[in-house]
């Protein structure tokens, strides 16, 4: 008389079927899009299309300096901030940290409509300056998920290093230089990717700020409007390959990920 | 002294950076402006319109059945997942671990579009049924919550399963009454994850949706280009709501981790590190 032995290791296996089916055969469809034409045959023309075009080698390049700008002004504002928070002794700093992330709660379309209506009075026409108004409204976006890694990379961060430090003779900017800094450039790597990915993507933001974007998010929704899929396939191949290879440089574990999300509980 | 100043002051400016423009819309959503500028007196139209016109309540309704359908399945599959995956094999648990990463760090554009492709192009699902929406919003969930319940049970203290099992439990009863509520914390946690995640997600539901039913953000986003000043004021007051709704969720988060549970928790914290 044998039952079915219930095993705890069974349990992984309806979301096994479910990351196989809706996670890697989606990524499977869309290599295969990629690499066909709209026929069915088997083409490169989508890949070499890509490097040829210059719209869309134009997009990708002002997509990275864009995103490079966003994180990098990202970075320059969470840095000291998420210092301030976690290192100087604030008696309610986990209090005061809510108040820095709480925005990432609210949904961002109404955020960055917020934040057209105010830049609008400011500055009148928005599409005047592309540009800054990327800049501008990306940070406000994504300003929360670079303090968040940062803040819990600097909390942790051992006194007695610093102490150590200070002991040893060196002076203030010196131990912020050679310990802290160093210590911290986990939550600096974790930031960067929090920020850098959605801000070559996220095309939206830009498409409310002034209906018009060219960024590496856009020629997808372009293509999937024009019911392109090889095309479209194609450009998401090649973010999925850039993102896949970010997070293989920046070796970051995912350990975190829940966290920086704003999982604190 | 100095740098206390200093510092307190940049701390004061970046707040305002963030919250000025999601104040000054809270203040005119409470007034007749249809812009920004010009007060033109106190008026509760706004709100009115919100909770009164139909499609903005459909909207609503439609946005935040949504979230609570894609966390629970998400926090059923996800926790499944991690503690199937936590007793399996290393190989098993690294090849889960690797397929539950690609969509955290995938843009959301992109598994927007190959969940469309596949469901909606390749195997011809209509739309119209939601269920591309829904599956959608469940991959965007279900791997935070596996990454919320993951460090749970790396915590529990694996004894209490096996000394269950000696005192004649079943598997199953071990696992809904020993396993199941040493992680309930990560289940929650993952759980309030999923429902921010789906709210604010705009890519996979403007990608898998029915034509005729909007979520916040890409009503919203229609709202922008459209020129309805009386939508256009309506979803300033909704902004309103929302961030009223965050800080109280924030403020009850905090009172009840300043409880008994506070001191627990953290020194699971440092147990973990």
């Amino acid at each position: 008389m044998r039952t079915i032995r219930f095993s705890r290791k069974q349990l992984c296996i309806p979301y096994a079927l479910f990351l196989f089916c809706f996670v890697v055969l989606p990524l499977a469809v869309i290599v295969y899009y990629a690499f066909t034409d709209g026929s069915g045959h088997f083409t490169l023309a989508n890949l070499i299309s890509f490097f040829t075009n210059g719209n869309t080698i134009g997009t990708l390049c002002y997509s990275i300096v864009t995103a490079a700008a966003v994180t990098a002004v990202c970075l320059v504002i969470a840095y000291p901030t998420a210092y301030v928070l976690a290192r100087s002794g604030l008696k309610r700093g986990p209090v005061l940290l809510m108040l820095f992330i709480l925005p990432m709660w609210i949904n961002f379309t109404l955020r960055i409509t917020a934040l057209k209506e105010i830049l609008t009075v400011i500055e009148g026409n928005l599409s005047l300056h592309p540009f800054l108004n990327t800049v501008i409204a990306m940070t406000y976006d994504f300003l929360p998920f670079m303090i968040l890694p940062l803040y819990t990379t600097l909390l942790e961060l051992d006194e007695s290093l610093l102490e150590a430090a200070r002991d040893l003779g060196a002076g203030e900017a010196e131990v912020f230089l050679r310990v802290t800094l160093p210590l911290s450039m986990p939550g600096v790597v974790s930031g960067i990717t929090m920020t850098f990915l959605p801000a070559m993507t996220n095309y939206v933001i830009l498409d409310m700020m002034y209906n018009s974007t060219y960024i590496m998010g856009s020629l997808i929704g372009s293509y999937f409007n024009i019911y392109d899929w090889n095309n479209g396939s194609m450009i998401s191949l090649i973010l999925f390959g850039l993102i896949c290879l970010v997070s293989w440089v920046t070796g970051r574990g995912g350990a975190n990920d829940a966290e920086n999300r704003g999982a604190i509980l | 002294m100095m740098k206390k100043i200093l510092s307190h002051t940049w701390l004061v400016l970046v707040a305002l950076f963030m919250y000025v423009p999601v104040l000054i819309l809270a203040f005119y959503s409470f007034t007749k402006s249809t812009a920004i500028g010009a007060v033109r007196g106190f008026s509760l139209q706004n709100y009115v319109t919100l909770f009164t016109m139909e499609e903005l309540r459909d909207m609503i309704v439609g946005t935040l059945a949504l979230a609570v359908g894609a966390a629970v399945i998400a926090s059923v599959l996800g926790t499944l997942g991690a503690v199937g995956a936590f007793y399996s094999r290393p190989s098993t648990r690294a090849a889960l671990e690797t397929a539950n990463r690609i969509p955290v760090v995938n843009a959301d554009v992109v598994t927007a579009f190959s969940i469309c492709i596949m469901l909606i192009i390749v195997f011809g699902i209509d739309k119209d049924t939601f269920v591309p929406l829904v599956i959608g919003h469940s991959v965007l969930c279900t791997p935070f919550v596996y990454l919320a319940v993951m460090p749970k049970l790396k915590q529990m203290d694996n004894g209490l399963y096996e000394a269950a099992l000696d005192l004649g439990a079943t598997p199953f009863q071990a696992l809904r009454k020993v396993v199941i509520p040493q992680i309930i914390p990560g289940i929650v946690s993952g759980f309030m994850l999923s429902i921010t995640l789906s709210l604010d997600d705009y890519f996979i539901s403007t990608y898998t949706k029915p034509a005729t039913f909007d979520t916040i953000s890409t009503y919203v986003v229609n709202a922008t280009r459209g020129s309805q000043t009386e939508i256009k004021t309506a979803l300033w007051a909704l902004s309103t709501v929302i961030f009223v709704i965050v800080i109280l969720a924030v403020m009850i988060m905090n009172a009840a981790s300043d409880g008994p549970g506070k001191k627990q928790e953290v020194s699971a914290h440092d147990g973990r590190k």
